[in-house]
């Protein structure tokens, strides 16, 4: 028996183009397109010129924040204290200026000390082991504290016009705000690590199966502490964006933030789970709810429908897809010969994963 | 086993729908256009049809319940559309895309309760921008970030009303001290000191004595003990001026059950829910603050004007607000209400806030 070792490879399942058409991200993006035309051609308003602007500003950041918050679930963790590293981040760039710092000496300052925090996460759920659950639960609660301790009940308010103008403007003549040309830059460098990186295969791998990751040599440890790190810090410059667009720095800024966040990012197809989810998928899910909840403001309708639509919305996209799978299993079991398609499929299953 | 393959059932389905749904909306979109149009002309006829929004601070707040309902009520004899929005928690940051939407919107103009003086001022700008007229009430922000400001009172108005009622209520004559919020609190300082000059430059109240000064700290407890050792280090007291809704609370409340009820009066800055027990077993005859209700009505009947043209928000333009009557704008574009309105017997069952 002395046959030379050959490797096999499963042929794709499907053709290319139900590969890239019949996912999640595009079920959410062409949701979120069919959402954008209802709102063009029921909502009043809807299509005037500073909609997109509005939008963009109100979205900027939870759109910043999924990018890593995207790599942190599919990892199969989870980052809590996103909203409180932004309160944070708010307080710190009023207290510094305040105190007689430039704006972007005490940004420097706010973004070092979102590194810092997202430290303390990583290091504890990475090294130390403990489930980032009860860690981000625990800092969310340190770090809004130190942020409305630092600040009390007061408000931090004559940041310079030249900065509060730079968050609040435009790009050119255009209607899309400056803070999108950062987001984009932030896009590229997180689509490039979580698709075309070896980095990135080692989120997926860790977010399937952990153990087996660590064998076939991906730095566990070590990737999740990036992760929490790039969180801490995209959080703390969320935090900047926050305060200069709003020209207010306050201790309570953002709070509830990190709930629209992951919402955003389950509705974008992430597995809580970990393992499967694409960033296009996650930010068609924050335009879905920034429009819905815009639209709906345009209506006149009050945020509590708008919370519950947008979590009907969340609940019906995560049933849906095990409803569809627990029907089609259905009608599918008296079929015989099932059996013995097992093996194939999964492998499929696992040569698809995370792509 | 056949989770791969259901899966795809599944998104197929999701996937289709979605894709003629797309397919209709491309239709639809013609109709987004023509919408667009309509709206278009719609917002051509606002100089007609006044539309209104009503931002307060937050809702399910009594205060602004009574208040926007006395802007409903202006806006019915107005004939002006009237919407009021706001959001859950009282934060800048959740009032600006209220104030975001209203200038998507298109209002003829904004009412709204600021909760920062500056940090709503961008925002703002924006709306002022496409045309919408924004006054504040209630609470201001910049006065160069507004059109007008609809104030519930003056500190000169608290000042001598407080005196007025306590006076009538101890008959011109006697000791009277004063249970304040903090011994640094700006409002309180100011009236205090106000009320002190018009007690000694004031003949109608030569006969009346301020004998002391006393700070519960706006809690609750000091304020009850501070009336209390009041009470016992000046025996011949015959009133007390508590410019404060905590402080005048807790001092009904000492009273109520102490010996001196009926015998030593109180009067001073409070609500009618807080002080209803106090003023119908009689501890307390009769209270000041402003009325809510025509704090909205004003607001109403200014930015009626505003959008109308009738002012343009400078110093010495004059409208007529229905009931209440003609209003000047003062400087830095300021429409004072009144004088505080008094709460007593009669009339504290017609309020709920």
């Amino acid at each position: 028996m002395s046959s030379t070792p050959t490797r096999a490879y499963a042929p794709y399942s499907q053709p290319l183009w139900k590969r890239v058409l019949l996912t999640r991200e595009s079920a959410i993006i062409a949701l979120t397109v069919v959402v954008i035309c209802w709102a063009l051609a029921a909502v009043p308003n809807f299509d005037g010129p500073l909609t997109l602007k509005y939008l963009l500003q109100d979205t900027a950041p939870i759109l910043l924040i999924a990018l890593p918050m995207t790599l942190v679930i599919i990892t199969g963790e989870i980052d809590l204290s996103v909203a409180s590293i932004v309160g944070l981040s708010s307080v710190l760039l009023g207290v510094l200026h305040q105190g007689g710092m430039s704006v972007p000496a005490a940004g420097a300052v706010a973004l070092l000390v979102g590194a810092a925090c997202g430290t303390l996460n990583g290091v504890l759920v990475a090294y130390v082991g403990l489930p980032s659950l009860a860690v981000t639960i625990g800092t969310l609660a340190l770090f809004r504290g130190v942020a409305v301790g630092l600040l009390g009940t007061t408000a931090v308010t004559d940041f310079p016009e030249a900065w509060t103008d730079l968050a609040t403007g435009t790009v050119g003549e255009s209607s899309v705000p400056l803070v999108m040309v950062p987001f984009a830059a932030l896009v590229v460098v997180f689509t490039l690590l979580l698709h075309f990186s070896p980095f990135g295969r080692g989120v997926y791998d860790i977010g399937l199966n952990g153990e087996a990751a660590r064998f076939s040599g991906v730095h566990v440890a070590r990737t999740k502490l990036v992760l929490f790190v790039l969180s801490g810090v995209v959080s703390a410059f969320a935090g900047l964006y926050f305060t200069l667009r709003f020209g207010s720095a306050r201790g309570d800024n953002a709070t509830g933030l990190e709930l629209q966040v992951i919402a955003a990012v389950l509705l974008g197809g992430v597995s809580i789970f970990g393992g499967r989810g694409r960033l296009h998928g996650v930010l068609a899910g924050v335009v879905l709810i920034g429009v819905i909840a815009s639209a709906l403001r345009l209506e006149g309708v009050t945020v509590n429908v708008t919370n519950i639509v947008i979590g009907v919305l969340l609940i019906v996209s995560v049933v849906s897809g095990a409803l569809v799978a627990y029907v089609s299993g259905r009608l599918r079991r008296p079929r015989p010969g099932s059996s013995a398609e097992a093996p194939e499929t999964s492998s499929r299953r696992a040569a698809s994963a995370g792509a | 086993m056949k989770f791969h393959t259901q899966r795809s059932a599944a998104l197929v389905a999701v996937t289709l729908s979605a894709a003629l749904t797309l397919a209709a909306c491309g239709g639809g979109d013609d109709g987004g256009g023509g919408g667009g149009e309509a709206t278009g002309a719609g917002g051509g006829q606002s100089g007609g049809d006044l539309t209104l929004t009503m931002l307060p601070k937050n809702l399910g707040n009594p205060y602004f319940d009574v208040s926007t309902a006395g802007a409903e009520e202006a806006a019915g004899e107005l004939g002006a559309s009237i919407e009021q929005v706001g959001p859950e928690q009282a934060s800048p940051d959740a009032q600006v895309q209220y104030i975001n939407t209203a200038a998507q919107q298109g209002v003829g103009g904004l009412i709204v309760s600021a909760n920062d003086p500056t940090a709503i001022c961008d925002a703002i700008d924006e709306a002022r921008d496409a045309g919408t007229k924004v006054v504040t009430f209630d609470s201001d922000t910049s006065p160069d970030c507004r059109d007008l400001f609809v104030n519930q009172a003056t500190a000169e108005g608290i000042a001598s009303k407080q005196l007025e009622l306590i006076s009538e209520q101890i008959g011109g004559e006697g000791e009277i001290a004063i249970l304040s919020a903090s011994a640094n609190a700006t409002n309180q300082n100011a009236w205090i000191a106000m009320m002190e000059d018009e007690l000694k430059n004031n003949p109608d109240y030569a006969n009346i004595q301020l004998v002391d000064t006393v700070y519960g700290d706006d809690e609750d407890q000091k304020s009850f003990d501070e009336t209390e050792a009041l009470l016992q280090n000046h025996p011949n007291l015959k009133g007390i001026v508590s410019p404060t809704t905590v402080g005048i609370a807790a001092a009904a409340r000492y009273l109520q059950n102490s010996q001196y009820k009926g015998k030593v009066a109180l009067t001073g800055l409070g609500t009618p829910n807080q002080m209803r027990p106090y003023v119908e077993d009689g501890t307390v005859t009769s209270f000041a603050l402003w009325n809510p209700g025509d704090l909205g009505y004003l607001a109403t009947y200014a930015t009626a004007a505003l959008v109308n043209g009738e002012i343009t928000g400078k110093e010495g333009d004059t409208f007529e607000a229905g009931k209440l009557g003609e209003y000047t704008v003062g400087p830095d574009g300021v429409v004072v209400l009144g004088d505080p309105f008094v709460f007593d017997k009669d009339n504290i069952g017609d309020f709920d806030f």
